[in-house]
């Protein structure tokens, strides 16, 4: 049975009414029209679904849309600030171009995202460790690392 | 050009066999008067009849806007691999303007040029030049213009930013003024034999563009073939049959035509629903599910694969589409004269090309008239099986690719596309479908399974004097040795496959090339074998061929890597396949991102029009090459993937992640 949930979503208070046992991802890509978060596997393996939960990586199409009820979301499109300037992790991936077809990158920023407020000074093992459950298949992973590294050192 | 116009690429022999998949029974006298109304959509451009650019006119490949920037067009795709930013810069270079100030419109029938589809590494070589060769007509036509108006002759102009100058009266025309005041002048045809700028002289192609719309990327706001949304949309979902070779018997729809905004589609052997979410869609495929009678047939399994293909392998007959053969010298008698024969057999699995977007269409009817915006390779063959499984002309079709989330050659086929196009039929309403990821696994395409078979001669000396080479299933791609050897035959054999095939990167070279440098790799051992015999035991460099005993230095232990490289090359043909794969894994598993770094191709001598882009193909083929020579085996039994999903099957990750749990494959 439909229900009415409020999402914060990138700041902003949603009210959606739906099925809440919906993924979270369906409601953001189809209520919401953030198209950002991708759809990459139905089962949590490859995280181009990747959302940030209260600020965790948490991949979209395993959460219930009444999971996501009463936490921050923040996608892709909430990450830039006013005025459009891009989140230092953004821009990073930007500088690197860190991305071929790019349909992982949006779960790439969020998880790289994540990492380094986590971590703001990660070693290369940590790096690999928190970069480790997102899938690129055109395998850029060696400009993905060097975007987190960069993104690492644009922050301090 | 298209697939005929490229000479120089053969398609797989297999993709021809693909039979078509759709057989609509539909509502004949519904599409019997389409073909008098067919038209073009409003505010479109003729879509070009011609395969060669060259016979168009300028205009159908670019367009100059009164704020001056350039509009080209082309019916190439962008599936992550750089296209977009090398024709932009193609087009750039010839008109002497910033990147910033071209708008490339790819693969929309209705609007692009028809270069054909993005398949065989053909972008850079082929499109590129025609993209480069249309602009640089335009700007002699643009400086023709100028040159009549001013009235002097044209080789004292000069073309940059966006203008014409005449730098001897100081004066300059810009392109939007000369080309507003002239349009006709481009609707005529491209003037022929126009220069292009000289690889010396280059400015902005030769440089790291990067890729266009990037921001776009980094902030989510692109919209990928699956992310596209229209008024009024509905999400669809199909039925799947439970096996390979399953015969749908019946179903019944009225349960799930009951469940609220639902619209439930049988038509032959097709299924599949579209409601307002998603989530219903697949509910109401789930109810649907549960009153289908199947009827399933034996179906061979990927354990007797290699032997179900040797049965089922075509004959060798001359002239065949699915046989092809060439001898040179006397093969047989080489082999009855050779000192020594290597034998070989190689056997190489399906792969699948799991781009991370899977296909995806969104599909909208106008009366008879349809557009989709879907993720194929092929905009121009989707098309024409959009019309014949509608059967409405081509015209009345128009196919939309916005840059896709990965190809890989898998996405040739408009099955997706098809299937989003009747269910907005049935609904009435627009359909987005996109495909899950065991969808994708199961029922894209795969990259052909091989049966290889080969053997070499040497003679006493160790030359290599006799050469064999059959592949069942590969394809021709790298199937002819590249080495000098005077008699040999080489064959390409179809077999009936148990599992679709189609295009993969690289086609069938990957298996073929894999197959021939193996044998290479045996005949080698013998080879050194012989040239052991003439070493000088003083000498004790002269002999460190690819299998002999290893220099003192390195047998000492210090560099692992160089150890088992040897090991790997010294030991049997098998022991040697697990100590290569032990030594990829190893590799893989520490740091794949560093093997794509230090194994990277070297530059090549021919001009680089994007070298940093060539960098990252390079980067990303080797990794994801490590994949499938690792573990990405397709496994298969009663018509059933085993392993068709990212958490059986994941390819290479960061750290290798995967390689911890998939099963180690051939190549």
């Amino acid at each position: 049975m439909a229900q009415r949930l409020k999402l914060e979503v990138n700041g902003t208070t949603r009210e959606v009414e739906t099925d809440p046992g919906r993924p979270l991802l369906d409601v953001l890509r189809e209520d919401l029209q953030l198209t950002g978060t991708k759809f990459g596997c139905g089962e949590g393996q490859c995280r181009a679904c990747t959302v940030l939960l209260d600020g965790a990586p948490t991949p979209s199409c395993l959460t219930p849309v009444s999971a996501a009820a009463g936490k921050r979301i923040t996608t892709i499109e909430g990450l830039a600030g006013a005025g459009g300037t891009l989140h230092p992790v953004q821009q990073a991936f930007l500088d690197e171009g860190a991305m071929q077809c790019g349909y992982c990158t949006s779960g790439m920023i969020l998880t790289a995202t994540a990492l380094l407020e986590r971590t703001p000074e990660p070693t290369e093992a940590q790096i690999v460790d928190g970069m480790n459950n997102n899938l690129c298949r055109c395998c850029g992973y060696p400009r993905i690392l060097a975007a987190v590294r960069r993104a690492a050192s644009l922050r301090t | 050009m298209n697939m005929k116009g490229e000479l120089n690429q053969e398609p797989e022999r297999y993709e021809l066999r693909e039979p078509p998949r759709f057989s609509f029974a539909l509502n004949r006298r519904l599409f019997l008067g389409s073909a008098a109304g067919a038209g073009l959509l409003i505010g479109a451009r003729p879509a070009v009849a011609q395969n060669s650019p060259k016979a168009g006119t300028l205009s159908e490949r670019l367009e100059i806007g009164a704020d001056g920037r350039i509009t080209a067009g082309t019916s190439k795709v962008e599936t992550g691999q750089g296209s977009r930013a090398e024709l932009t810069q193609a087009v750039a270079e010839e008109l002497a303007v910033a990147p910033d100030q071209i708008r490339l419109i790819m693969a929309d029938t209705a609007r692009t040029p028809d270069d054909g589809g993005t398949a065989g590494s053909r972008t850079t070589p082929s499109t590129v030049p025609a993209m480069r060769q249309a602009a640089a007509a335009a700007r002699e036509v643009l400086i023709g213009l100028a040159a009549k108006r001013w009235g002097v002759d044209k080789t004292r102009l000069t073309v940059r930013d966006g203008a014409v100058r005449d730098e001897q009266a100081g004066r300059s025309l810009s392109y939007a003024d000369l080309a507003s005041a002239s349009e006709a002048a481009l609707r005529e045809a491209a003037p022929d034999g126009a220069e292009v700028v000289p690889t010396a002289e280059w400015r902005v192609l030769g440089s790291s563009l990067p890729r266009p719309n990037a921001h776009d990327i980094v902030t989510g706001r692109h919209r990928y073939p699956s992310d596209i949304r229209r008024p009024g949309m509905l999400y669809g979902h199909v039925l799947r049959p439970p096996a390979y070779g399953a015969r749908l018997e019946s179903i019944d729809l009225a349960r799930a035509e009951a469940m609220r905004g639902v619209k439930a589609v049988r038509d032959g052997a097709f299924v599949g629903c579209a409601a307002p979410t998603l989530f219903e869609a697949k509910a109401a495929v789930a109810a649907l599910a549960k009153t289908a009678q199947w009827t399933e047939t034996a179906q061979p399994s990927s354990g007797e694969l290699f032997d179900y293909l040797e049965k089922h392998g075509v004959e060798r007959s001359a002239g065949r589409r699915d046989y092809r053969s060439q001898a040179q010298g006397l093969t047989e008698d080489a082999f009855a004269g050779a000192k020594q024969i290597v034998e070989a057999r190689f056997e190489v699995p399906y792969v699948q090309h799991a781009p991370m977007e899977p296909r995806a269409a969104c599909a909208e009817w106008e009366g008879d008239k349809l557009t989709v915006w879907t993720g194929t390779q092929q905009p121009s063959r989707v098309q024409g099986e959009l019309a014949e499984a509608f059967r409405i002309p081509e015209s009345s079709v128009r196919v939309i690719v916005p840059d896709m989330g990965g190809g890989f050659g898998g996405k040739h086929t408009g099955e997706c596309a098809v299937e989003a196009a009747r269910l907005a039929k049935a609904a009435g309403r627009p359909v987005q479908l996109r495909w899950t990821r065991e969808e994708e696994f199961t029922w894209a395409y795969f990259r052909p399974a091989a049966l290889i078979r080969a053997r070499g001669g040497l003679d006493a000396n160790g030359k290599i004097v006799a050469w064999e080479y059959e592949n069942l299933l590969a394809g021709t791609s790298g199937l002819e040795t590249p080495y000098d050897i005077a008699n040999k035959r080489q064959t390409y054999r179809s077999s009936n496959s148990p599992l679709r095939v189609g295009s993969y990167r690289a086609l069938g070279s990957t298996a073929n090339n894999f197959g021939r440098e193996c044998l290479m790799d045996e005949l080698a051992q013998e080879q050194a074998k012989i040239r052991s015999r003439f070493v000088s035991p003083t000498s004790a460099t002269s002999a460190c061929g690819p299998c002999s005993r290893p220099p003192p230095s390195a047998s000492a232990g210090r560099n692992p890597s160089a150890r088992q490289s040897r090991a790997a090359a010294s030991a049997s043909r098998a022991a040697r396949r697990k100590a290569l794969m032990s030594l990829l894994a190893r590799r893989l598993a520490s740091r794949a991102a560093s093997i794509a770094l230090n194994a990277s191709c070297r530059p090549s001598s021919a001009a680089v029009i994007n070298p940093d882009n060539l960098r990252a193909q390079n980067e990303g083929c080797i990794v994801q090459t490590l994949g499938a020579v690792l573990h990405e085996q397709i496994r298969f039994r009663d018509g059933r993937l085993l392993n068709g999903r990212f958490s059986q099957l994941p390819g290479p990750a960061i750290q290798g992640r995967s390689a911890a749990r998939g099963r180690p494959a051939g190549p």
